[in-house]
């Protein structure tokens, strides 16, 4: 049986019995990799050599059993940085930024925990994408059909994890960048509350919007997760000083009593939404309904204009973002630039790709005078109606359940022509980070058709994240979902 | 409704610093028109009273104590510079 079938809390069960040792796990994380990355190609950059190393090293270490995370390998996401270990945002711009020179706070807090680290996860070029085709490098594919895609920005992330190439992942969610590629890869992804976890050392992409946060195969390991990562850190200041529960603790409690709302711009009332993904989502609520929960049907009136506020806003922050990378201090430098200006051009667009540039672009129009009120302004303001209304909501309900996704995942190559086209699959997800609140996609059935996994997605007012992972884990439970694998060839070890 | 022209394409490139070649102007002459027409579907609604938000956290002017502390050192703040000379990083001259 495969090390990959077992949680966290198994798995320390057996390195603290010696059944198994962080060596063995860790190189069969780089065993399957060399067996089905090929396909899947997940991984801009392994870390082989010092992951080996310091699984030696961890085997010599005493091991209680008590901390689920020691010895586990974990893959990151490209645009967290990592000291010593390239990170690349999967932008051609930061190829040769082989040298990070600090740690980002997650990546602290994860050494403190003792997980490994196996090599840096394909994503969308500096996270703007639904699809990881708009990565300078590859496409990563989605380990149930590789014809599709893994969904992004995290698509690398969430595709390592299904593939089981890693035990867990970290990505990163601005308008949906960890639950969109969870839903299309079948695994389970948390977007937190805004400021929940430090995004220092996160390359910024819209700075009132990103979030890092776990994808897992289970709601349990990413409870385990989360727990690590979160706190407050003086090194961002929208990093919020709160008490943190106990998330394992949340998932004892039943689901007894609990109140869900379903918005109809979600469900009932989502003209685009695949009628197999309604299926399942219903399906979903009748499993809740004999766990003894009640759900009603409720309204986020301003859903439909959840994407244009957010690609004004989210442009508007990345054009500011992004102009650190000029060529200077480090990335790729034009190799023919006369003076500084055009050292600056030369070097950016020789550096970002298409959608980059498009954001940017958008960005640095919304911003510019004349158009600054109409635009950004503007969105800021239907900002504000948004989060309104998961306000209302949650002063009555205590989760918001819906689709995670209109659709299961799309194929490569399908809708990279059309930028509007692409941006609708984040109509579901995209609210959630407006209003800054937590939420989670899981998996909640599969495509009778084309056999792609099917998107629960849970969300909770802010600093709502147990109640999210009491609300999943009953329904996991009470599931098999999360127990399908997709089937790469290849027996494992 | 707000149209956008290849001549503004080309000055937004300029403040943004993306030197575009003609292709690329003529593509983002039209994604950019096409997104924002979309965003001016925000304009069914009225907005006037609405406080806008630029960020969800109920924080102001959050502060840390400005005590020096170590970081990183010069020789390592340059080494992932594509071009450095003693101890700085070099650029095209910048006075004629």
């Amino acid at each position: 049986m495969s090390v990959f079938n077992f949680t966290l809390k198994e798995l320390q069960e057996k390195l603290h019995n010696k059944e198994v040792t962080v060596t063995e796990l860790v190189q069969a994380s780089f065993d399957r990799i060399d067996q089905v990355d090929d396909q899947v190609k997940a991984f801009i950059t392994l870390n082989r050599e010092a992951a080996l190393a310091q699984a030696k090293e961890l085997d010599q270490q005493p091991n209680s059993g008590s901390n689920p995370l020691f010895g586990i390998p974990i893959g990151i996401k490209d645009n967290i940085v990592t000291k010593g270990l390239r990170t690349t945002c999967a932008s051609q711009l930061l190829d040769n930024f082989t040298d990070p020179l600090y740690d980002a706070t997650v990546i602290e807090k994860l050494a403190k925990q003792q997980t490994v680290t196996i090599g840096k996860l394909n994503m969308d070029e500096f996270a703007m994408g639904s699809s990881n085709e708009n990565s300078s490098y590859f496409t990563t594919r989605n380990p149930w059909n590789t014809d599709y895609v893994p969904g992004g920005s995290s698509g690398g992330s969430a595709a390592s994890v299904a593939a089981e190439e890693v035990f867990f992942s970290l990505g990163s969610d601005t308008g949906g960048s960890i639950r969109e590629p969870a839903a299309y890869c079948g695994v389970v992804g948390l977007k937190p509350t805004y400021g929940l976890v430090s995004r220092f050392g996160l390359v910024a992409f819209a700075s009132s919007l990103d979030q890092i946060g776990p994808i897992t195969r289970t709601v349990e390991d990413n409870a385990h997760l989360l727990q690590a990562i979160v706190g407050h850190d003086p090194m961002d200041s929208t990093s919020v000083n709160v008490d943190i529960p106990n998330y394992a603790d949340a998932l004892k409690q039943d689901v007894k009593g609990l109140k869900i709302a379903v918005p109809k711009e979600y469900l009932s009332e989502q003209e685009g939404l695949d009628p197999e993904v309604r299926e399942a989502v219903l399906a979903a609520l009748k499993v809740y309904e004999d766990l003894g929960a009640t759900w009603e049907e409720v309204s986020l009136p301003h859903s439909k204009y959840g994407i244009a506020a957010y690609y004004l806003l989210a442009s508007s922050e990345a054009s500011a973002n992004l102009a650190r990378f000029d060529g200077v201090r480090y990335g790729v430098r034009t190799e023919n630039a006369d003076n500084m200006i055009d050292l600056f051009k030369k070097s950016r667009s020789e550096g970002f790709g298409d959608e980059v540039k498009r954001r940017i672009m958008l960005g640095t129009f919304a911003l510019s005078s004349g158009y600054y009120d109409a635009f950004y302004k503007k969105a800021q303001k239907v900002r504000t109606l948004i989060k309104n209304d998961f306000d209302q909501v949650f002063e009555k309900y205590d989760v918001i359940i819906g689709p995670t996704t209109p659709t299961t995942a799309f194929k490569v190559g399908e809708k990279v022509d059309d930028p509007l086209t692409m941006y609708a699959n984040d109509l579901l997800t995209i609210p959630v980070n407006l209003a800054g609140v937590p939420g989670m996609s899981l998996p909640c059935g599969f495509s009778k058709k084309t056999g792609l996994p099917i998107g629960l997605q849970i969300i909770a007012k802010h600093f709502g994240e147990d109640t999210i992972y009491r609300a999943a884990h009953a329904f996991e439970q009470a599931t098999d979902h999360h127990k399908q694998r997709p089937n790469l060839g290849g027996e494992q070890a | 409704m707000v149209e956008i022209s290849k001549e503004q394409v080309k000055h937004v490139a300029h403040l943004a610093r993306l030197a575009l070649t003609d292709e690329e102007v003529e593509s983002m002459t039209k994604h950019l028109g096409d997104i924002i027409h979309y965003a001016e579907l925000l304009n069914e609604l009225e907005t006037t009273d609405v406080a806008p938000t630029a960020h969800v956290l109920d924080l102001k002017n959050v502060m840390r104590k400005d005590e020096p502390r170590k970081w990183i050192e010069r020789d390592d703040a340059l080494k992932n510079g594509p071009d450095v000379k003693d101890g700085q990083f070099r650029v095209p001259s910048i006075l004629e």
